[in-house]
């Protein structure tokens, strides 16, 4: 049996999570929280919620048999398609639960940190359905590798403000977030884009999220008569689309459930994004969890291709995944995920995000069998990257 | 009995605490900046632990926790700088900073550190109160460290009774919804909040923090607290040429 929330009620996975915020923001987060709980099991926030995941965002995503790609890798794979959602990624599907609760709350202003982009587009879609204000704060480094993005928001009628301190990437946006947050208590609600922040954040997104393994508990009945395949494989930034596949099976332990993380140039070469494989206990963005740090507690700053996986920590709840055993997180390099979104490209007609290509990645590091069933959950699409891959193709092909 | 106690016993009005972040201007300017502090006569110090995601602070703490980490500043470098500090001075001292190095360096360890030093206190403001009272709040009182808790605009009376009651030294009370920086003056919302917490007959003494920038605002939150705290506008004034000793004894005196 699956249980209601998979955190205790102070948001502790293990000895991660918690809500490590100044008390500037604990009356906002305290009354988040009483908001969450009281509505996630009402029938009214049910039924809008499924309404829009169906006919806004395009639910259920298509479970796909890519044959070419099952018959490189000899087994039985199949691509959960969260890139075809409304706006090109799985984040839809937590803006959409988070709006209805800014709704709720009777907020007037909406902000959100972005990295790849995709985020702050689900975000700046969501508020233009709902006429609110949007601000979305983004690292300049990738308000340049994901132009296309910022060029959307816009349009949707959200403000992008670039982060300029640090790396200018997702660390750097969150932290400007969080400022922006303490600064109006009152009027404006954070919609946080993956399984981090304070509780209830890591779980609120998962518990949206969840949506994606529901479906495939149903998908994959239909086409194979079980439920449970081998492995369920996702990429992992902060976790949110890796949580939302990985949920209705976390207590079904003969599936295998492997996490991939950027390893950017090398996990031992400084440059990464490989929280759980280099990181430490610590507190980052309100929660206790994994996070790149030195020996005097300073928040290192993390490398990847991917701006969506560029992040120095991770939710608490993969943190607690990891140190348990439960799941399994391998890392792929930036050279590796752009081989792989070329191989799903030219085998499948697929361009994924440079995020997803990194789950795909994996592939080739598992001893898999021909009898292996294997889900793999396609994040998001690569148009935000085509520019990337224009400029790689030289040296891979 | 612990210094920061033995200020409030001592004087009731118009106590004057600066913050300042260890590292800067220059690495090894920490002794130097408490000293003129101590003889440009403020009552309190807290000493600022840079963080690299420093999220509760303005560009002016965001700035110079930058430069202090770049020029090498680290917590156990902090400490070794601080040895001597109780030859040279009995003003109460504070360390301020966020949670993730104190748990990097170990919490007990950063205590025990602290009685050994003579530091008196601490401010953590990304440690939530349910967490040092579970966890933490035992280690602190048996090395006889005095941790600070902050009240906000948003703060419910409940929020701010229960704060008040287990508060052991000062109540912060942080003047505005802002990160800390620099305010021209108090706008009437804020004089109200402060008068309803002056009417609350709290038992701690208060300090209001974060937008203090000269003798104006200062003033004005004497009048409804103890004293006030000045960070941004005090790490500014270290950047400015001239001597150090006498650019601060300068700034101090504007205050009297
Ligand atoms: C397509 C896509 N996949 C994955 C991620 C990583 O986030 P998470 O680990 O929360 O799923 C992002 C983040 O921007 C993304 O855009």
């Amino acid at each position: 049996m699956n249980k209601t929330f998979i955190s205790d009620s102070r948001g502790y996975y293990g000895q991660y999570g918690g809500a490590f915020i100044p008390e500037m923001l604990r009356e906002n987060v305290e009354s988040l929280r009483q908001v969450y709980y009281n509505i996630i099991g009402s029938e009214e926030f049910i039924t809008e919620f499924k309404m829009l995941l169906g006919d806004y965002a395009g639910r259920p995503s298509p479970l796909f048999h890519a044959r070419r790609l099952s018959e490189k890798y000899g087994a039985k794979i199949y691509l959960k398609r969260e890139d075809l959602n409304h706006t090109g990624s799985h984040k839809i599907n937590n803006t959409i639960g988070q709006i209805l609760l800014a709704k709720k709350m009777g907020k007037t202003r909406i902000i959100a940190e972005t990295g790849a982009g995709q985020h702050g587009v689900a975000t700046a879609t969501v508020c233009a359905l709902m006429g609110l204000e949007c601000v979305v704060y983004m690292g300049e480094l990738d308000m340049a590798r994901q132009e296309p993005n910022v060029k959307r928001m816009e349009m949707l009628g959200a403000t992008v403000v670039p982060a300029t301190c640090g790396n200018k990437t997702l660390k750097d946006a969150t932290n400007e977030a969080l400022r922006d947050w303490i600064c109006n208590p009152e009027d404006t609600f954070y919609i946080i884009g993956s399984v981090v922040g304070p509780h209830p954040y890591p779980d609120l997104v998962s518990k949206f999220q969840s949506v994606i393994s529901e479906e495939l508990l149903t998908q994959l009945s239909a086409k194979e008569g079980t439920e449970d395949p081998d492995y369920i494989i996702a990429c992992v930034g902060g976790g949110s689309n890796a949580a939302g596949i990985f949920y209705k099976y976390i207590d079904r332990k003969n599936v295998k459930l492997i996490g991939v993380e950027a390893a950017g140039k090398g996990v031992d070469t400084g440059e990464t994004a490989a929280t759980i494989s280099v990181g430490e206990p610590g507190i980052i963005h309100g929660s206790k969890t994994l996070l790149m740090q030195n020996d005097d507690g300073q928040i290192t700053e993390p490398y990847s291709i991917s701006a969506g996986l560029d992040y120095p920590g991770v939710g608490p709840l993969h943190a607690w995944l990891a140190d348990t055993g439960r799941c399994t997180y391998l890392n792929v390099t930036d050279k590796e995920a752009l081989i792989a979104a070329y191989e799903l490209t030219r085998l499948e007609g697929i361009i994924p995000a440079l995020e997803s290509a990194h789950a795909i990645a994996v592939l080739g590091k598992l001893e898999l069998k021909p009898a292996d069933i294997v889900v793999i959950n396609i994040s998001g699409r690569g148009d935000k990257d085509m520019q990337t891959y224009i400029n790689a193709k030289g040296s891979l092909i | 009995m612990n210094r920061i106690n033995r200020l409030f016993r001592q004087k009731e009005k118009n106590i004057l605490s600066i913050y300042f972040t260890a590292g800067y201007p220059g690495l090894n300017d920490t002794m130097e900046i408490i000293t003129c502090l101590d003889k440009a006569g403020v009552d309190m110090i807290e000493i600022g632990m840079p963080f690299s995601d420093p999220v509760a602070d303005g560009p002016v703490i965001q700035g110079s926790s930058e430069k202090a980490l770049k020029n090498g500043m680290t917590l156990s470098l902090l400490f070794n700088q601080l040895k001597e500090v109780r030859k040279r001075t009995d003003i109460p001292l504070l360390l301020m900073g966020y949670f993730n190095p104190i748990f990097k360096y170990g919490v007990e360890k950063v205590l025990e550190t602290c009685n050994k030093t003579g530091i008196d206190g601490t401010i953590i403001p990304d440690l939530p109160v349910e967490e040092y009272t579970d966890q933490y709040e035992k280690l602190f009182t048996a090395n006889g460290i005095i941790n600070t808790f902050l009240i906000t605009p948003q703060s419910s009376e409940t929020r701010i009774r229960y704060l008040d009651s287990i508060s052991k030294g000062f109540l912060y009370v942080v003047s505005t919804s802002a990160t800390t920086g620099i305010k021209k003056s108090f706008e009437s919302s804020h004089l109200e909040y402060f008068s309803k917490l002056n009417e609350m007959g709290l038992r701690s003494p208060r300090l209001t923090g974060f937008g203090i920038s000269g003798k104006g605002t200062f003033d004005q939150a004497c009048l409804y607290s103890e004293g006030a705290i000045i960070g941004s506008a005090f790490v500014r004034v270290l950047e400015d040429k001239g001597s150090l000793h006498e650019n601060i004894r300068k700034f101090i005196n504007t205050f009297r």
